[in-house]
């Protein structure tokens, strides 16, 4: 008995020094740019991991620049709209794929697992030629587009796998109960779905919002430049001296949506990025 | 309440395969009717039809009188209990219950009233407001089976509502299910591939088959008089056994002994057509310890010698497994029944006999024992076609028949 | 169990019992039977629910791609339009022999074994950390979701300025100089960011195999002797192997584009350009759209190239292999 407690104690000590080192092994990255942040431009090259003085200073200075501000208000609406549009095209496109039987369904996934592992730098060049002839180079729908095209494959995985989990007995039971077909949807099916609509559409969205290639080489203006574009622009040539504590402050604000959706949904995330792997 | 009448229901799939062929069924109002059979005889096609889930190919479809082949599911007014349960995940189970009694647009007091009736009939008052993920299996059967009768519909239909249960909790169930069919004298047509179900459950049976049906009856009828070999083997446990036989000079050469015919028989073998090999079928409790068994009865069976396997004693009688020498029957349908118990390619060793004795039987492994079978209890198929001989105007007779 | 309303289900079921002449045979014409209404019906929605996501994939990759072909074949500099003019393979010779383009292969090419290997290594352990671990699980899947989600330049900002002398407090931790101002400290940085980033993903990947190895299977193990290392390799990697080879194939193709990282860290100085970084750089930087598309041309093939090795090698193991299940 009493060796019994004392391996589990050592068992959970073990696995909690392991917890500590990736907890800081993810952390510390984001941790130091945070604190870089926070640093006055007296004490941003002294190295220390925590400030000496605190100071909100960088985060006023960007959020008084257009640059960022646009940048950020572009970043937002970019990905949303691009997030809406990906889900809703995937969620039409798994449905079919998980609950119908057609021709040319193995043909699609095939087309959408390769679009997933595509070189989006050999898009870069044409995309950016076509938008030129087409007047979309430097704006939203110049970025939504590719955004949208990248997004698909990963949607329409991850919600094929949730659709393929949804019990579809239960339609039939809600036909049985009396419902019509569009009654059984939506009282019975809508909700079911809800949960793997809703991860999907983090997963797509911090897709979109990561994205720095497309947003660098098909954008050239504040019109359209999104917040990691923007930043990697931030020469403080004459808005500011040093540019890193503005760089530095703009990241976390685009890092702080991102830690909130971690935070809050995990479970989710976890669920939705593995149910896609292990194909449903 | 209502009857169920099938006419000549048929259901081709667009593949061309025929899932379902000219099924005839009348069901009586009020009463239970059971469709059993193996996996892909169709059955449960049949009772996705009757709900409406499917569309009929060809035939008639008749509830209450009424033809329903081109009405929707929620205008037929009949309940189905899913093998899967299905209980909405989302909704507690008093909403699941109430589910189809708001769809029909009533007012809460009576929908609550209602549900409250219905839980108290399944015990479930306690659990309404649970979801169904914190309810054991049992429990969420009975919300199934409490959504069906809650709206106190036209007919229940039950696709193999027990089969995700466990042995004892299943037995259980079947006596609930029993009680409340017929305390509700609803119309009632229960699918499922258990025969045990099957037997005990049902006013009526009906076997089906590759989507054919090959009877229709009270339990005990299918089992004294199975009208063809597929019948006599689904129906039973432990099932019966068959045996290979040989028609020569007016008897039938079998592994346990010549085993002599009566007059109809024999007149029927001399036909032009007639098999020159048959399959002989015992009931395991048609065998008796020889020792144990009275001049009289002695008379009406044959005696046969063999070595005894395996004695399992269940207590109030012996299951008894003996080897028997020679060939084994083959049919069509009986690999069928074989495939169906899993067991299609695993027959243990050489030809085994089961046979049920009394608990008084002396028997014991390893030793050769002399075992007495009822001739009057018999019955002969014809190996091509599966026909039970021994059939008579609907009944059985035995081999000795005149 | 019994038919289910599936035609399918049924398809197989019947199949068996046809030949014993209950339900006469169908054979034959079955395949070909017009299909029926409801049957057609299906087809329409199903290719009416896929139409508008195929029509964008296809309208953004695969018309684009023969354009990039198409401009890959013309002197086309957009500083000199007037000299637009079809060349024919001279952008591939130009390319090829050039040794830019040969070291920035190879960078890519060095930094993605690298990566992908060491993300394996260490996305095992860190995915049995996250199944295993006996306290702490939703901190430790939490922090580790943080490099997935976090914008690339973000951290690539962050390891920069944890390099740069100054602002770092890694930076005199080796070298006494600036390790981003040479090539091979350089080239290590990025490969550490490209690690910290991607390494939660692959251990998510593999996590979702390692669900999938039963716990009976590992106490069965135990039972018959096997030591905690022989039932990682003997028990738990077979089990494992498709989502392994799917991770690696992800990671693989996703590695070889890096480019965030490279642009953030060292903007390609010191010969530490990927092919990605030099086709960026020709394109938009030098506006020269045919050389720039004849690097994204290459980039295209060699990619495909992985790809198909990796199937060939594997087999049907890659995901999505349809595998017609419905409901």
């Amino acid at each position: 008995m009493a060796t019994g407690t004392e391996t589990t104690t050592r068992a959970r000590l073990r696995w909690g020094l392991l917890d500590v080192l990736v907890v800081v092994f993810a952390l510390v990255p984001v941790l130091w740019i945070a604190s870089l942040s926070f640093k006055t431009p007296a004490t941003i090259t002294d190295g220390n991991f925590i400030p000496q003085e605190w100071t909100l200073d960088n985060y006023r200075t960007i959020f008084d620049t257009d640059q960022f501000v646009r940048a950020l208000i572009n970043s937002i609406g970019i990905a949303l709209i691009a997030t809406l549009i990906a889900v809703v095209l995937g969620a039409m496109a798994a449905y079919a794929i998980s609950r119908l039987d057609f021709p040319g369904k193995g043909l699609l996934v095939g087309v959408s697992l390769l679009i997933a592992m595509f070189p989006q730098v050999s898009l870069v060049s044409p995309l950016f030629e076509i938008e030129r002839q087409l007047g979309l180079f430097d704006t939203w729908p110049g970025l939504i587009l590719p955004y949208i095209t990248f997004a698909l494959p990963l949607a329409i995985y991850t919600l094929s796998a949730f659709f393929k989990q949804i019990p579809w007995d239960l339609e039939k039971a809600a036909k049985m109960d009396g419902a019509t077909q569009g009654q059984a949807f939506r009282r019975v099916i809508a909700p079911l779905a809800a949960p793997g609509l809703f991860t999907t559409a983090i997963l797509v969205f911090i897709f979109c919002w990561n994205d720095f290639l497309f947003a660098i080489s098909l954008t050239s203006t504040e019109r359209s430049r999104t917040v990691p574009a923007a930043l990697s622009f931030f020469t403080g040539a004459s808005q500011f001296e040093d540019p890193t504590g503005a760089i530095c402050a703009a990241a976390v604000v685009i890092t702080v949506p991102i830690i909130l959706f971690v935070l809050f949904f995990q479970r989710r995330i976890v669920s939705g990025l593995t149910s896609g792997a292990v194909k449903g | 309440m209502a009857d169920i009448v099938l006419d000549k229901v048929s259901k081709k799939f667009p593949d061309g395969t025929v899932a379902v062929q000219d099924v005839d069924l009348e069901i009586a109002d009020g009463e239970f009717v059971i469709l059993v059979g193996p996996s892909g005889c169709g059955k449960s096609t049949t009772l996705n039809m009757i709900a409406g889930l499917e569309d009929i190919s060809s035939g008639e479809l008749r509830i209450g009188g009424q033809r329903v082949n081109d009405k929707a599911p929620r205008d037929r007014d009949i309940a189905m209990v899913f093998q899967s349960y299905a209980l909405y995940p989302n909704m507690t189970v008093r909403e699941n219950m109430a589910f189809p009694l708001r769809l029909a647009k009533l007012d809460k007091e009576t929908i609550n009233s209602k549900v409250d009736e219905a839980a108290k009939v399944l015990e479930l008052t306690s659990l309404l407001d649970r979801k169904p993920a914190n309810l054991s299996g049992g429990q969420r059967q009975r919300v199934a089976m409490g959504r069906a009768i809650v709206r106190q519909p036209k007919a229940f239909l039950m696709d193999e509502p027990l089969s995700n249960l466990d042995a004892k909790l299943r037995v259980q169930m079947r006596t609930v299910v029993s009680r409340l069919q017929k305390q509700l004298g609803t119309t009632t047509v229960y699918v499922t591939h258990d025969q045990t179900e099957a037997m005990t459950l049902g006013d009526r049976v009906v076997i089906m088959r590759g989507g054919a049906v090959q009877q229709v009856g009270p339990p005990q009828e299918l089992y004294d008089h199975p009208r063809n070999l597929f019948v006599a083997g689904f129906i039973g446990s432990p099932s019966m056994n068959f045996l290979h036989a040989a028609v020569q000079d007016g008897s039938l050469r079998t592994a346990l002994g010549d085993v002599p015919l009566g007059d109809r028989i024999r007149r029927e073998l001399e036909a032009a057509d007639a098999p020159r090999e048959l399959i002989l079928g015992i009931r395991p409790e048609h065998f008796e310890d020889a020792e144990l068994v009275d001049e009289d009865t002695r008379r009406r069976g044959l005696e046969f010698e063999a070595p005894v396997e395996i004695v399992e004693s269940m207590g109030s009688d012996k299951y008894v497994y003996f080897t028997v020498e020679g060939e084994r029957a083959s049919a069509a349908e009986l690999e069928e029944l074989a495939a169906d118990a899993g067991a299609s390619d695993f027959s243990g060793a050489g030809s085994n006999l089961v046979t049920r004795l009394s608990a008084e039987s002396a028997v014991a492994e390893g030793q050769s024992r002399r075992v007495w079978f009822n001739l009057e209890k018999i019955h002969l198929f014809d190996p091509t076609n599966g026909r039970n001989l021994t059939l008579h105007e609907g009944r059985a007779a035995g081999a000795l028949a005149d | 169990m019994s038919i289910n309303a599936t035609p399918t289900g049924a398809d197989t079921a019947v199949e068996e019992t046809e030949r014993h002449a209950t339900v006469p045979a169908q054979r034959g014409s079955r395949r070909k039977a017009p299909l029926s209404e409801n049957k057609k019906a299906e087809r329409k929605l199903g290719w009416l629910l896929c139409a508008p996501a195929a029509l964008v994939m296809v309208a953004v990759t695969a018309y684009p791609i023969i354009y990039s072909v198409w401009l890959s074949l013309q002197r086309f500099d957009l500083r000199f339009p007037d000299e637009r003019q079809f060349i024919g393979l001279e952008n591939y010779v130009t390319v090829l022999t050039n040794e830019f383009w040969w070291t920035a292969f190879g960078v890519t090419m060095l930094i993605t074994v690298v990566t992908v290997a060491v993300e394996l290594v260490l996305g095992m352990g860190l995915a049995i950390i996250m199944h295993r671990t006996l306290v702490g699980r939703g901190l430790v899947r939490t922090s580790a979701l943080i490099p997935y989600g976090i914008v690339t330049v973000v951290a690539a900002f962050s390891w920069r300025y944890a390099w740069t002398p100054g602002t770092g407090y890694l930076a005199d931790l080796f070298s006494d100089g600036a390790p981003l101002t040479e090539r091979a400290s350089s080239l290590a940085i990025i490969m550490l960011a490209e690690i910290w980033k991607t390494t939660p993903f692959m251990a998510l990947l593999l996590m979702a195999g390692l669900a999938l190895v039963p716990e009976d299977l590992l106490k069965a193990a135990s039972t018959d002797g096997a030591t905690a290392w022989q039932k990682f390799t003997k028990v738990m990697l077979p089990v494992m192997k498709p989502a392994i080879l799917v991770a690696l194939l992800f990671r693989t193709l996703d590695a070889f584009r890096v480019f965030d990282n490279i642009f953030v860290l060292t903007a390609g100085g010191n010969e530490t350009s990927s092919v990605s970084m030099l086709a960026y750089n020709n394109l938009i930087r030098g506006l020269n759209l045919g050389i720039g598309s004849t690097m994204s041309v290459l980039i295209f093939i060699t990619v495909a190239i992985i790809a198909f090795v990796f199937v060939k090698l594997f087999g049907t193991a890659a995901p999505g292999s349809d595998d017609g299940e419905r409901r």
